[in-house]
């Protein structure tokens, strides 16, 4: 029999585990566990970090959360700014489910982005009832988005071409020929001749998207569109027979075929479908944030949109709190630059930390003692490459 | 005559033919010259573009005729379809030498510069080499390198502010270990973690851009270094005397010179010692090389960290060899470019060592037929163009336009041993 004080230490933790164990079954939060901690890891480690470049980590995150935060003008702010990468987590996402990995988002809101920058400065939009004219827009960003997809889908399903590296150079080459679109004075292709800085025209007023906040930057439409682009990510792939093909397609190529679908056009059609989640990303920036196309405002929009997705586990409804999440930080990072003088840079190092401890979830459950609980998505994350 | 070389007999006929019949008449007839070192005296080869274009549209038409009458594999044909390739790049620069109001350029420095500018996407290939042989994907050689160039330049420009040959070779080994522990990484999630390879790979990649963004606006930028002094020039010492091509060939940075090195020891380490089976048997059958004794978890481990280690070696290239200094994604996408040439070289030393120099030959084409200012009428061909050239030639090749690549047969599938 143990002595008094080790008997009750062991029934204290005993129940302390029981009440855990039941909070978070009756809230099923088990799956949130994994990037919650993943965070917590994250932000001690980017404290120790700017610690060591001599700034107060506490100082430094309390004005990144009043920068994220802090007022109504600020969270508004930060909704507009995870309002895109909504899009470009769900062209991940999306292509994943089949096993394929679009690291193309960044080119293909690029293409998308310009296409409903030309559309929208077509001479008769402006005649157009408004309701049409955005309609055209968003769905000029959808057919640049999917076109720009489609191709890494066509190469891989034609010639076996991996698309992590077709996606990549199709990001590059998508970078150049819209950098020179926009910039070309000599001839004129999509250049704003009137402004200084490389853009193109500005898009018929009728064609924005409405605005609801008036913030900096404004949160407007887009996010209804994009978050309705999630809902219709998750019910395609969770509740159609495409959606039972694409995960078919992504646990075993070779069972779908033998199963009699047509594996190829499975491949093609994802590809271009999330190609086009992140063309409306591109799009909605142009008619809702900007009103015209400048290549400058994409940077890095489509790469965290891969950080995001995975942060997520691939789950199309958990891609919105991410991004929300994700978004707001880069919104805080100025007033915590500004602040505490520190750069934005870290709040990159977190971001890619979270990342890093999300894919390698066992170390978060080693040191937080979590227990392993497979969720649909989870397990594309382990393992082999897929299709 | 089967599909396949009916679609081959297509392709070279028709490029024949549209240069035959296309291109040849509408040249402008001047005459070009082609230089083989710097002026003046330079040793050059005066000739008529359409001379080039018409020999070139001869042989593609030749090559369409012999493939439509005999067999594949004869020797042959195989040679004169070789042929045809390679005369794509005096082509080509027959072809814009026309098109541009320059009338002759140096082809030895651009070989040199070929040649140079190939330097990390050879590493980086190699780097490819030894982490896939072994059967990891790695997809993080770009974080790898970017790592190791901020790293390398942070410890520069920190050390000895960016001078001093001393710190700059210290410099350069921090770089070298950066690569290795960003390998280290990747090994440790993949293998330990069976973390899926490629979101391995990617999240080093992300995790490296932040890292070095941090240390560039933090550190960097910081200390007022923007720029230092990379490594000398120097030339080999018999070799370089050669006239001509000795200047151009065999005088150049240490790091560029090392780049070979690698390369035949990767080759002679893989393929002629026991180590370099046992990484191989590691990466086409694990199991049947585990029940041969071989710890297949140790030499994952070590043949990553050695790619890492190479990989750096490409990082130091960037930050402190062409110039000294550290910019935002200073690698530019050189560590994808180098994967792409690995899978066209087929996962061999020299294979993916001449695709390496062939994806440089399109970086340097395309600054040279930008210097040369080529325009088509009066359309003046954009430098985006040039600059995208060399991702379009990469993806191209890794479309199979020049045949399927199959890759260790283990890869991507996280071994486990059996107990």
């Amino acid at each position: 029999m143990t002595s008094d004080p080790d008997n009750l230490n062991q029934r204290i933790d005993r129940a302390g585990g029981r009440v855990r164990a039941a909070v978070l079954e009756t809230f099923r939060l088990q799956p949130l566990l994994i990037p919650f901690y993943a965070l917590v890891l994250a932000v001690l480690i980017g404290g120790v970090l700017i610690a060591l470049v001599g700034v107060n980590p506490f100082e430094a995150y309390w004005a990144l959360l009043r920068g994220m935060f802090g007022n109504g003008d600020r969270l508004a702010g930060s909704i507009a700014r995870s309002v895109p990468f909504i899009g470009s987590a769900l062209a991940l996402a999306f292509a994943f489910r089949a096993g394929l990995f679009n690291i193309g988002a960044e080119g293909q809101l690029l293409v998308g982005g310009v296409l409903a920058a030309w559309v929208g400065t077509w001479a008769w939009i402006a005649d157009v009832p408004g309701f049409f004219a955005v309609v055209l827009m968003v769905l000029a960003g959808l057919m640049g988005g999917a076109f720009w997809g489609g191709i890494p889908g066509v190469l891989r399903a034609k010639t076996g071409a991996h698309e992590v590296i077709s996606t990549i150079m199709l990001n590059s080459i998508a970078l150049f020929f819209i950098r020179w679109m926009v910039n070309s004075r000599n001839p004129v292709v999509l250049r704003d001749v009137a402004s200084t800085v490389p853009r193109t025209e500005p898009v018929a007023d009728n064609a924005l998207l409405p605005k609801i906040v008036d913030s900096s930057p404004p949160v407007h439409f887009g996010l209804f569109l994009l978050i309705g682009a999630s809902v219709l990510a998750a019910f395609i792939l969770n509740r159609t027979i495409f959606g039972f093909e694409v995960a078919t397609v992504g646990a075993n190529a070779d069972a779908a075929t033998y199963a009699g679908m047509n594996v190829n056009r499975v491949i093609i059609v994802v590809m271009a479908v999330s190609g086009s989640f992140a063309g409306l990303s591109g799009a909605s920036e142009v008619a809702g944030t900007a009103g015209f196309f400048q290549p400058g405002f994409f940077l890095a929009m489509g790469f965290d949109g891969i950080a995001i997705a995975l942060l997520a586990r691939v789950n199309p409804y958990a891609i919105i709190p991410a991004a929300l999440l994700w978004g707001s930080m880069l919104n805080g990072a100025s007033l915590m630059q500004q602040e505490a003088d520190v750069s934005v840079d870290v709040v990159r190092i977190i971001q890619a930390l979270v990342l890093l401890f999300v894919a390698a979830d066992a170390i978060v459950r080693y040191v937080f003692r979590v227990k392993v609980v497979e969720d649909t998505y989870g397990s594309v994350l382990r393992g082999s490459s897929g299709a | 005559m089967s599909r396949g070389s009916r679609r081959s007999a297509a392709l070279f006929g028709g490029v024949g033919v549209l240069l035959l019949a296309g291109l040849l008449p509408n040249l402008s007839g001047e005459r070009k010259t082609i230089s083989f070192d710097r002026p003046p005296d330079e040793p050059n080869f005066g000739f008529d573009p359409a001379v080039v274009v018409g020999i070139v549209g001869a042989l593609f038409v030749v090559v369409a005729v012999l493939t439509a009458l005999l067999p594949r594999s004869a020797s042959l044909v195989r040679w004169l379809r070789l042929a045809a390739g390679v005369s794509v790049i005096p082509l080509l620069l027959a072809v814009s030498l026309d098109l541009s109001p320059s009338s002759s350029t140096n082809v030895v420095n651009l070989l040199n510069e070929s040649l140079v500018l190939s330097t990390p996407l050879v590493l980086g290939a190699m780097t490819g080499l030894w982490s896939e042989r072994s059967g990891i994907i790695n997809i993080g050689i770009e974080g790898m390198m970017l790592s190791a160039a901020g790293v390398g330049f942070t410890a520069y420009a920190v050390l000895g502010g960016a001078q001093g040959t001393g710190w700059l070779v210290l410099s350069i080994l921090i770089a070298v270990i950066m690569g290795a522990l960003a390998a280290l990484l990747l090994a440790v999630l993949a293998i330990r973690f069976s973390v899926n390879q490629i979101v391995a790979g990617v999240a080093i990649n992300l995790f490296a851009l932040g890292l070095t963004g941090f240390l560039r606006s933090q550190v960097i930028v910081g200390r007022g270094v923007s720029i230092g002094t990379p490594t000398a020039d120097f030339g080999l010492p018999i070799l370089s005397s050669i006239p001509v091509v000795g200047d151009q060939l065999f005088r150049g940075k240490p790091i560029y010179f090392l780049t070979y090195a690698v390369v035949v020891a990767t080759w002679f380490v893989m393929y002629r010692t026991p180590w370099g089976l046992r990484v191989r048997a590691a990466g086409e059958n694990p199991h049947a090389a585990e029940t041969l004794g071989v710890d297949v978890i140790r030499i994952r481990y070590q043949s990553v960290i050695l790619g890492g280690l190479i990989a750096g070696l490409a990082g130091a290239w960037f930050s402190m060899e062409t110039q000294a200094r550290f910019e935002d994604n200073m690698t530019n996408a050189a560590g994808f470019i180098a994967l792409a040439a690995l899978i066209f070289g087929k996962w061999t030393p020299w294979g993916a060592a001449a695709g390496a120099v062939l994806f440089g030959f399109a970086r340097a084409l395309g600054s040279r037929l930008q210097i040369l200012n080529v325009s088509i009428g009066d359309f003046e061909i954009p430098s985006e163009f040039f600059q995208s050239l060399p991702f379009i030639v990469t993806i191209v090749v890794v479309a199979g336009a020049l045949g399927r690549a199959v890759p260790p047969a283990a890869e991507g599938r996280p071994f486990h041993p059996s107990k």
